[in-house]
């Protein structure tokens, strides 16, 4: 049997009717009738996906791959065996690293570190300010331009707040087809915050995280989108007040998109009054009405897409005092389940809409190109089957990432990842990784060595 | 009972049980040998992440009274200043052999964490943790106006509640471990609660809690209240441009000469005075206020060591343990955790 050859038989294509597909040498040979009996199938492996639904494979518009820096947390290489395992085929790293992401010599090291590793495409994204200090443009156009193709650029973690610099950078991109990715919090009215301000803030005593601050600097900036013809994505929306504004600014024509996590679309700041900082994260969680606004949102696509801000963190940095533990959860390996849970389970979505929101939208706005494609013959074999009728119960200690930080841990959740399709080769087979794809000069470098 | 982190959960008959083996606990404080046998052998450790002399020698005499070994450990100038994590100095509490653990903590929340997690088993009492809850302080504010609610009725404060009791809290809400842990205890109590407060100084969401909001001191005092408690202010709040100045805020919220003199003219000749200490004289209370014979600061300082000798007493002696309700163990939280679906 060929070794760059599967025969997928009978997957419901984006929850559809069953149908074969053939991957050859990276591509989708053939879907349908003719996969079977083209030339091609006869050395296939073959794999029955009966009752499976094949789904393109999704695009993390925001992870966190700790790498250089914070090898403690997450590496390249164990990140993206999560991503893989989650059902992903590329995802965007964010700039947050130490040093930080602000130069292409960074930004090629996190690109070929993902090369490397050969899990899924590994885009780094860029910072906006030098050392994410908010003062001074990092050399964007370098990044742009380096091996890493840098297309996103984002402070994440840190707002850029200075409404001169974010219109700088905003218009600046422009000039190679850029994205500037905002993390919305203004940060006076967020000193000190700890979970968001509400009834249970009021009640645990921790500092608040107003909605209004990141309602406000979203409104800000699609102005400044606006007024400077540029192209913005706000990185995890988490309120009913920035689903409105991100709903008007649609409607008057700005280019702007927008990410949700899926914790957002699950959990709410009840979760909080555990002080459980494996609930801690930023922007906080909500309320119910919020998270009520978020679903409704991605389903009629003032949302765009899922984002997963897949935030590994060491034991240490949550085994303390809620005030002393770092913000973020982790998220590659659950997001499948939690999307399928709260918007097709719940009836707001299909797997047509996943696909446009965890793969097609993604790959848009971070300008992969061979990403986020239909599934049709001639188009790259990036493709997962995903078993929708699994349950399981989630266990962060079984998981791939570093990080045991999961909010969903103990959580039953719908949906598996059953296979993984990376340019044509699986990294995951029976849900459970399988080899790495090698890009062909990592193999001839390997074979060297 | 295992643990008492919060007033949040504590039922009307736990909270009664408490004040009035309190009240038996005063009488060992007025005998000339002021001690009981009943936590001999068992090892409470003081755990204090924040400076509080106050609250520490008053869980301190407490535990000896009660004829228990005393661990003092002040969180500053130990390992926990070179870096040590809570959990391992819990770990390192539970190994020693504490029984129980008094914790006052700068972040809300960190008492909680010892209860939920498996780093030690000991009792936990909260002795205020950021501006969360301090609940022995609302149970000895509890436990000072129901003594003074009963003498008023003509009855003993054995088994009695605060009903038709009305308290005003006024202050800086928004950052009162004290505020909280009344406002909860004393509704239990059967209290009306009337809190009042700059704006800046009430938390967003105060309107769901199980009392009233005012911005006026002086139509709150005409309205008629029969306890006013001052909290304390820091001065350093003006800063935050919480209010314009200590001056303007003394003017609007403090209880003052004028107030004092008012609480006679509107003929509230019962009305007590409380503070919790340490007092701002001059800025949330006049000196003539906190010495007048309305005061109930030092009743209060006295009826916290009856009321920290209950708490200990219920928490340790086994054969009580079990006549808790559970919503007063740690677990309820988690499990009144509402999810969306």
């Amino acid at each position: 049997m060929a070794e760059n050859t599967y025969l997928i038989r009978g997957a419901a294509i984006l929850g559809g009717d069953a149908e074969d597909l053939l991957i050859h040498d990276g591509v989708i040979a053939a879907r349908g009738n003719g996969a079977a009996t083209h030339e091609a199938a006869a050395d296939a492996t073959v794999i029955e996906a009966a009752g499976l639904v094949a789904l393109p494979g999704m695009v993390d518009i925001h992870t966190h791959l700790r790498e250089p820096g914070r090898e403690d947390a997450e590496t390249v290489e164990t990140g993206t065996r999560a991503a893989a395992l989650g059902g992903y085929t590329a995802v965007h790293a964010m700039a947050n690293s130490n040093p930080v992401a602000d130069t292409a010599g960074v930004v090629e090291q996190v690109h070929s570190l993902g090369r490397a590793s050969g899990w899924v495409d590994v885009r780094p994204v860029g910072a906006v300010t030098v050392g994410l200090a908010g003062e001074q443009l990092a050399e964007l156009g370098a990044m742009a331009d380096s091996r890493a193709q840098v297309r996103v650029f984002s402070d994440d973690g840190i707002c850029v707040h200075d409404p001169v610099l974010m219109r700088r950078a905003l218009e600046y991109v422009k000039a190679f087809d850029g994205v500037v990715a905002q993390h919305a919090q203004e940060p006076r009215l967020t000193a000190g915050a700890q979970m968001n301000e509400g009834a249970v803030s009021a009640v645990l005593g921790l500092g608040g995280w107003p909605a209004v601050a990141e309602e406000s600097i979203i409104a800000r900036d699609v102005l400044l989108a606006q007024h400077v013809g540029s192209r913005l994505h706000v990185c995890h929306v988490s309120t009913a007040g920035s689903v409105e504004i991100i709903r008007w600014a649609k409607s008057r024509g700005i280019d702007v998109t927008a990410e949700v996590t899926p914790h957002h679309l699950l959990l709410t700041d009840e979760l909080v009054r555990s002080y459980d900082p494996v609930y801690k994260v930023n922007p906080p969680l909500r309320t119910e009405t919020d998270v009520l606004a978020l679903r409704e949102a991605l389903a009629d696509s003032t949302i765009d897409v899922i984002g997963t801000d897949h935030a590994p963190h060491p034991s240490e940095h949550k085994e303390c005092e809620w005030a002393q533990a770092a913000m973020g959860m982790t998220g590659l390996e659950t997001a499948l389940s939690v999307v399928q849970e709260t918007m097709i389970e719940t009836g707001l979505m299909g797997w047509a809409d996943f696909a446009r929101v965890t793969s097609t939208v993604p790959a848009r706005i971070g300008r992969l190109e061979d990403q986020g494609r239909p599934l049709e013959a001639g188009e790259p074999a990036n493709i997962i089957l995903v078993d929708p009728a699994a349950r399981w119960t989630v266990d962060p200690y079984k998981m791939a990432t570093m990080g045991r930080n999961s909010p969903f841990k103990g959580r039953e959740l719908p949906g598996a990842v059953i296979a993984t399709f990376f340019k044509g080769h699986p990294t995951v087979l029976d849900g459970k990784l399988n080899a790495p794809y090698r890009h062909p000069e990592t193999a001839s470098a390997v074979s060297g060595n | 009972m295992k643990h008492l982190l919060s007033t949040q959960d504590l039922s009307a008959t736990d909270a009664i049980r408490i004040l009035d083996t309190a009240e038996e606990m005063a009488a060992v404080g007025e005998r000339e040998v002021k001690k009981l046998p009943a936590l001999r052998g068992r090892t409470v450790v003081n755990l204090f992440f924040e400076d509080s002399t106050r609250t520490r020698i008053s869980f301190e005499a407490a535990a000896k009274r009660l004829s228990a070994d005393v661990i003092n450990f002040a969180a500053k100038g130990s390992s926990v200043s070179k870096g040590e994590s809570l959990k391992d100095t819990a770990q390192t509490l539970a190994a020693i052999g504490a029984d129980a653990v008094v914790i006052r903590h700068w972040a809300s929340g960190a008492p909680h964490r010892l209860a939920a997690t498996d780093w030690i088993d000991a009792a936990v009492i909260n002795a205020g943790d950021g501006t969360h809850e301090h609940p022995t302080q609302a149970l000895l504010d509890a436990f000072t106006m129901r003594r003074h609610w009963a003498r008023l009725h003509g009855t003993e404060s054995q088994g009695t509640d605060l009903s038709g009791m009305r308290v005003a809290i006024a202050g800086d809400v928004l950052h009162s471990r004290v505020a909280r842990s009344n406002v909860w205890l004393l509704r239990t109590l059967g209290a009306d609660v009337t809190l009042v407060a700059p704006p800046t100084l009430l938390p967003i969401g105060v309107e769901e809690w199980p009392c009233k909001v005012s911005y006026n001191l002086d139509e709150t005092l005409q309205a008629g209240v029969d306890s006013m408690m001052m909290l304390r202010v820091q001065g350093e709040r003006m800063n935050a441009s919480f209010f314009p100045s200590t001056r303007e805020y003394s003017r609007r919220w403090g209880f003052d000469d004028t107030r004092l003199r008012a609480l006679d003219e509107l003929g509230l000749k019962d009305t007590i005075i409380m503070h919790p200490g340490p007092m701002n004289r001059g800025l949330e209370i006049s000196s003539a206020a906190a010495d007048s014979p309305r005061s109930t600061v030092l009743d209060q300082v006295r009826n916290g060591v009856s009321v920290r000798m209950a708490a200990l007493y219920l928490l340790l002696s086994g054969d009580t343990r079990e006549a808790v309700p559970a919503s007063a163990q740690p677990g309820a939280t988690t499990q009144s955790t509402k999810e969306s679906h």
